[in-house]
């Protein structure tokens, strides 16, 4: 491979990896607190994106608003699915929650494909600014890109600060070692675990919206393969690690667009070959890059 | 428990007398998912029919449109329900090749005929004596691509990317480049998988090769996806696509990078070949306000070529049908006049359309 296609390479998997990293911090803050695999998280994301995408198709609102609807959107549907599907069962087995969580991951891909039917729709409503390409030497990179590192970056230390500088992140860290007790310290358990789920919704919103603005198409099932990837990129990392996440993220773009760049003819399976490459990392790091405790596992 | 039983059985019995009186034909189409608008618009080609023919041997047509969810594996089960279940004299499906081949071997071992309307992969009838087709077969669309290719695009170098998972894809890509080398031109290849939405290596890698055409036998999604992103890595020069580009969200998913996208398809409703082809251009504009697809004229010729067989054979008996299917012979559809031969396969003309300002335009004729 030629030095410029591995820089142009190297521009691409920083892409796909930001978009993945933006994801697994949705997902692995979820977990690191309630050590619940969200699996509705990507699903959550699509319902996101569908919010905006029918607020400024629909209603012709500014794009911008469009997109900050979508996220306080899919912050409500987050706070509904926590009061609904998961509070119920929150003393129940570790096991039933995450049987629940893949339940409502198929509820809300069939609820929109009633709702909003099952063809692609395109997601062309944002300025043309984000999608200009720069150009520097035999290098092209999309405006976007930075936008989303950004974002990426933005986001995950603003998430560091919630979580170790304030008084609610105190809770939210101790909800994820013993909630009986949090309770005792006169936290309210209910509000905080709900607020988990508004955040990390928010959050999935966020990064559904940037999936959306690369790959312009919005359908039922579009949360599902960034989900899976996002879930892998947060194991990776080390699951409930908010740093690790990140890791995770740009680590598993950068091997998926190498793993093409180097032997092109593995393209069409370049899934598999990510997922050996976890299979191994796992085998040597069974707790992910970052370590976090781990007695539980499901 | 015996109430039950009586209940059911009276139930049973009602909707039995019911039922007599009508054709019952199953409709097995991708209507969710990745593909979901080739389903919806073969759908709206055969509804058209319908409503100019709604009824054979003095008897109603009834549909039941069945979801395969593009999805392998529903394709299959959709195929049972639509046999075990609804209990259907045909079945027009399905759309994808691999759908097809999925679908048509339980239509084949329940001997109900299937009619595809667009699974071009010549697998999917190959020994079968019950699956039928009402489009070309892709050893020929492969050809007209290279030709097309070659000839008209004046192509020496082409990248041809193959979605691994489609067998339409997969055989539509040995087909162009058993005929482009054949012809004098050089191939590379490039790889990905239905679903993928970051091409971008490939892209990258296949640029870097300096092509004069990206052909790309895949589905629409892919290839909107594919076209925005080449055109982002400097990509100015045409991309040739299978029948499988042609839906509106080509267009609208890819934006302006579409324009300079050519494929070889089966229909363009300002170029019909047929009267029987104006008539349905007419009718499909008057309810649908917009001009029909080739997947539409596809769906309709389906319908047709059912209700004709079904005519010739004189009854709704599976059997009669599939015998009757295999002696079409010059039956006049929206696609041209089309015979099926032995093999339960469909020769006709192809049309190459491009994509230009956001529509499908005609631009030749190609024939076998």
């Amino acid at each position: 491979m030629s030095t410029s296609n591995l820089i142009q390479d190297l521009i691409n998997g920083t892409l796909l990896g930001g978009l993945y990293a933006l994801i697994a911090v949705g997902y692995t803050m979820v977990y690191g607190i309630l050590r619940l695999i969200n699996f509705a998280h990507g699903d959550i994301l699509m319902m996101g994106v569908y919010f905006s995408f029918y607020f400024i198709a629909a209603l012709t609102m500014p794009w911008w608003l469009g997109f900050i609807v979508g996220i306080v959107g899919a912050g409500v549907l987050g706070f509904m699915v926590e009061r609904i599907a998961y509070r119920p069962l929150r003393s129940a087995p570790r096991i039933s929650s995450l049987i629940t969580a893949i339940g409502m991951s198929f509820f809300l891909e069939s609820l929109a494909v009633v709702v909003f039917g099952g063809i692609p729709k395109s997601f062309n409503l944002y300025p043309t600014f984000f999608s200009k390409i720069l150009i520097i030497g035999h290098t092209r990179i999309q405006v976007l890109t930075f936008f989303i590192l950004a974002v990426t970056f933005l986001l995950m230390f603003v998430l560091i600060w919630l979580l170790y500088k304030t008084k609610i992140g105190i809770a939210m860290r101790a909800i994820s070692v013993d909630i009986p007790t949090t309770s005792l310290m006169g936290a309210n358990v209910d509000n905080i675990i709900g607020l988990t789920f508004i955040i990390g919704s928010m959050l999935a919103a966020t990064s559904g919206i940037m999936w959306a603005m690369r790959y312009p198409q919005v359908q039922p099932y579009m949360g599902f393969v960034p989900g899976l990837k996002a879930f892998i990129a947060a194991v990776i990392g080390g699951i409930g690690s908010v740093p690790g996440a990140l890791v995770g993220g740009f680590l598993l773009g950068m091997v998926e667009i190498l793993i093409v760049g180097f032997f092109p003819n593995l393209a069409g399976y370049r899934d598999a070959f990510a997922y050996v490459i976890l299979i191994v990392l796992l085998m040597f790091r069974p707790s992910g890059i970052f370590k976090v405790y781990s007695e539980q596992k499901v | 428990m015996r109430k039950i039983l009586i209940l059911l059985s009276i139930t049973v019995l009602l909707a039995s007398v019911f039922i007599a009186g009508t054709i019952r034909i199953g409709v097995a189409f991708p209507m969710t998912g990745n593909i979901a608008a080739f389903g919806e618009m073969t759908l709206q080609g055969v509804k058209i029919a319908q409503t100019l023919y709604p009824k054979v041997l003095g008897e109603k047509i009834k549909l039941i449109v069945a979801d395969n969810r593009s999805d392998k594996t529903e394709a299959a089960n959709v195929v049972s329900r639509l046999i075990d279940y609804n209990h259907v004299a045909a079945i027009i499906g399905e759309i994808a090749s691999s759908h097809s081949l999925a679908g048509g071997a339980i239509a084949e071992r329940s001997h109900i005929p299937m009619l595809s309307p667009a699974s071009t992969n010549p697998l999917v009838t190959q020994g079968k004596h019950y699956i039928f087709r009402a489009c070309f077969i892709d050893p020929f669309q492969g050809h007209v691509a290279a030709i097309f290719a070659y000839k008209n695009l004046k192509a020496k170098r082409a990248v041809v990317f193959t979605d691994v998972v489609q067998d339409y894809s997969v055989g539509l890509s040995n087909f162009f480049i058993k005929d482009f080398v054949k012809m004098g031109g050089k191939v590379s290849r490039e790889f990905y998988q239905s679903g993928d939405q970051d091409f971008s290596a490939q892209l990258t890698d296949a640029l870097s090769k300096k092509p004069d055409v990206l052909y790309i036998p895949g589905y629409y999604p892919e290839i909107a996806l594919m076209a925005r992103q080449a055109r982002q890595l400097g990509y100015t020069g045409p991309i040739l696509a299978g029948d499988g580009a042609e839906a509106p969200q080509l267009i609208k998913i890819g934006g302006s990078a579409v324009n300079g996208v050519y494929y070889t398809s089966h229909f363009n409703a300002s170029h019909p070949f047929t009267a029987v082809g104006k008539k349905f251009v007419a009718k499909y504009e008057a309810v649908y306000k917009t001009s029909p697809s080739a997947l539409a004229a596809l769906g309709f010729d389906s319908y047709l070529l059912l209700r004709d067989a079904i005519k010739r054979a004189g009854s709704a008996d599976p059997g009669k049908i599939a015998e009757a299917l295999r002696k079409t012979k010059n039956f006049e559809g929206a696609t041209g006049y089309i015979t099926i031969d032995k093999y339960g396969n469909t020769i006709k003309s192809a049309v190459v359309n491009e994509v230009k300002n956001g529509k499908f335009t005609y631009v030749t004729t190609i024939n076998p």
